[in-house]
């Protein structure tokens, strides 16, 4: 049934779709990354193909494997038809530079999350994503712990007191309240505090 | 009584006020669970909120990319402390599709009695958890002693009470034990008595429906654009349940319904949970009723399940068979899959990547609740601050997998 997915997918988007397999059962598409956003909007909104339900995105480090480092691997589902489909893109230098693919938030909401966590994890840059900030790890982190040169056990060093914006990420920058806390030194207005 | 001056217009009696910022959690008693809630007020009205996970994160793919196959079966315990088992079966069907091989057929019903078990558990916890949060501690009393009899039932067959590792690839660890379905089916109406006076505490109670009816709700496109499944999408009005649509194993033998709601509010989801103990409890009898009594438990295959030990110490062939299966691991043909299965929070995908080797190269959990805790945004913006424990306590977020 999925495999008709791939049919309409190849008469669609000609040269665009790299290569398909059905490997396990499960029907995979690789597609170019220019189109990524297009393919996935066509999924959505075709009518044959109706994958309103967005189930996963992640990355694959093929670390001297291949020339294109990263895939970015999103899964897909029907609900009125009850079929899945693997869309995969492949992005990335060897060294993991210019690893860059359109988000499709503006598809699927629920993808912010995913591609936040992929971006954490791997360090590819979803263009257009609304939030993009690391989601697992603290916003210190160096490096991107699941890429395959990322050693196990390496050891980040301890972060120093954080100081705190005035206004959190995800609050912009006209909206909201200033918040941080030079506004709540009481010290300073005591008599022998000193201010810090 | 009559305003001070009648003179003033209402507006101007208002205090002037500011947006304020204030930070929930990450780890407060009536938080269910290490979760931070940046939220703006105004007043007691949630204006915008900022869900931050991550508390718990351990690296469980980095760990998984170190081991053999086998050895991702503890880390996947860890994952969903409240229901491990179904999380144990659910790797091992992801790397049984990839080997091709499928377990005896009553090792399938032991998958599915022990995974209903699980369930029961987890939707236990949560509903307790919730009405916990929201001051009743009574009838979180009767679930945890409802679940204390389904881990004595774990414990018997395990060996531990919490995390079990009890899942193999091709298998189980052991048979089930000699008094297994006895101890089940005098467990069960335990269980569901407990539940029943634990919900009839409730479900009378004003606190408890003020919080819960008309909070939270979430449309059905949206649930879906979010990725939700289990519970959560099925209280929105989707009757998508993996056992359904794609049965695994032999919940296609099974007769039970899918407990959808309306609404989807907290109320709803409270309402579905408890109606899914009544249906996992349904599965059980049948998978009990159907499963036999002899029979081998793990595949006849030498490359994927480990020798008896007893011909371990006296034959040479399965002394080289148990090495080449602990040092090199099970080798696993090259390729990707991805293999989803029905947890207690609802779809639990593995999309794992194997190079033919004996060690994973990629292992992708897709938790449940990740995708449901983005949701979280989205119900509490416009409510109240009292609002925000039981909304988030009714999407069970599970921090282990979550944070992954």
């Amino acid at each position: 049934m999925s495999k008709r997915v791939l049919e309409i997918l190849g008469e669609k988007f000609g040269h665009d779709v790299l290569e398909t397999h059905s490997q396990f059962g499960d029907d995979t598409a690789v597609v170019s990354p220019a189109r990524w956003l297009e393919i996935a909007r066509f999924l959505r909104d075709d009518p044959r193909c109706a994958m309103n339900m967005f189930v996963d995105i992640t990355a694959v480090d093929y670390l001297g494997r291949q020339t294109q480092r990263f895939e970015v691997v999103m899964h897909l589902r029907s609900l009125e038809r009850g079929h899945r489909i693997r869309l995969k893109a492949r992005v990335g230098d060897e060294d993991g530079q210019n690893a860059e693919i359109d988000s499709v938030v503006s598809v699927w909401k629920g993808a912010n999350w995913f591609e936040r966590e992929t971006f954490d994890m791997f360090g590819v840059v979803f263009r257009g994503h609304p939030d993009l900030r690391r989601i697992l790890m603290y916003p210190e982190f160096v490096g991107y712990p699941l890429r395959k040169d990322y050693p196990a056990d390496k050891i980040q060093p301890l972060i120093e007191f954080r100081k705190v914006q005035d206004k959190l990420p995800p609050f912009g920058p006209d909206e909201g309240m200033s918040f941080g806390r030079q506004t709540h030194d009481y010290r300073r207005d005591e008599p022998g505090g000193e201010a810090n | 009584m009559e305003p001070l001056d009648r003179d003033l217009e209402e507006g101007l009696l208002e205090l002037p006020s500011e947006p304020m910022m204030l930070n929930m959690g990450p780890s407060h008693p009536a938080m269910h669970g290490t979760v931070r809630i940046v939220l703006e007020l105004s007043g007691e009205q949630i204006l915008k909120a900022d869900v931050q996970i991550g508390y718990l994160h351990r690296g469980f793919e980095k760990m998984c990319e170190r081991g053999t196959w086998s050895q991702v079966f503890p880390y996947v315990d860890r994952c969903n402390y409240v229901s491990p088992m179904l999380n144990n079966v659910g790797y091992a069907l992801a790397v049984e599709k990839m080997l091709g091989v499928t377990v005896p057929e009553r090792c399938q019903y032991y998958r599915v009695v022990l995974g209903e078990l699980a369930r029961i558990c987890d939707h236990m916890i949560c509903s307790g958890a919730m009405c916990m949060e929201l001051g009743a501690f009574t009838p979180f009393l009767y679930y945890a002693r409802a679940r204390e009899n389904i881990w004595d039932i774990f414990e018997e067959e395990t060996g531990a009470r919490v995390t079990h590792s009890f899942g193999r690839v091709g298998g189980m660890a052991n048979p089930p034990s000699k008094y297994f379905k006895d101890m089940v089916r005098a467990a069960v109406p335990r269980v569901l008595a407990l539940v029943a006076e634990g919900e009839k505490m409730l479900l009378k109670n004003r606190i408890f429906l003020d919080r819960l009816e008309g909070v939270g709700v979430m449309k059905k496109e949206d649930a879906l654009a979010l990725g939700w499944t289990g519970i959560v999408l099925r209280a929105c009005g989707v009757p998508y349940d993996v056992r359904k649509a794609h049965p695994y194993m032999v919940y296609d033998r099974m007769d039970f319904d899918v407990p959808v709601g309306t609404t989807g509010d907290n109320y709803d989801r409270f309402m579905c949970r408890q109606e899914e103990i009544r249906q996992a409890a349904r599965i059980i009898e049948q998978a009990l009723a159907q499963m036999p009594d002899d029979g081998p438990i793990n595949v006849e295959d030498a490359r994927i399940v480990m020798p008896p030990k007893n011909e371990v110490y006296t034959t040479i062939e399965a002394t080289i068979q148990h090495f080449k299966i602990v040092m090199e691991g099970i080798k696993v043909p090259a390729g990707e899959c991805y293999s989803y299965t029905e947890a207690g929070n609802g779809e639990l995908g593995f999309y794992l990547v194997s190079d033919g080797s004996g060690t994973p190269f990629r292992v992708r959990i897709r938790p449940p609740c990740f995708a449901t805790t983005q949701g979280l945004e989205q119900l509490i913006k416009g409510a109240m601050i009292p609002d925000v424990v039981p909304t988030f306590g009714s999407l069970n977020m599970i921090g282990g997998e979550c944070d992954h």
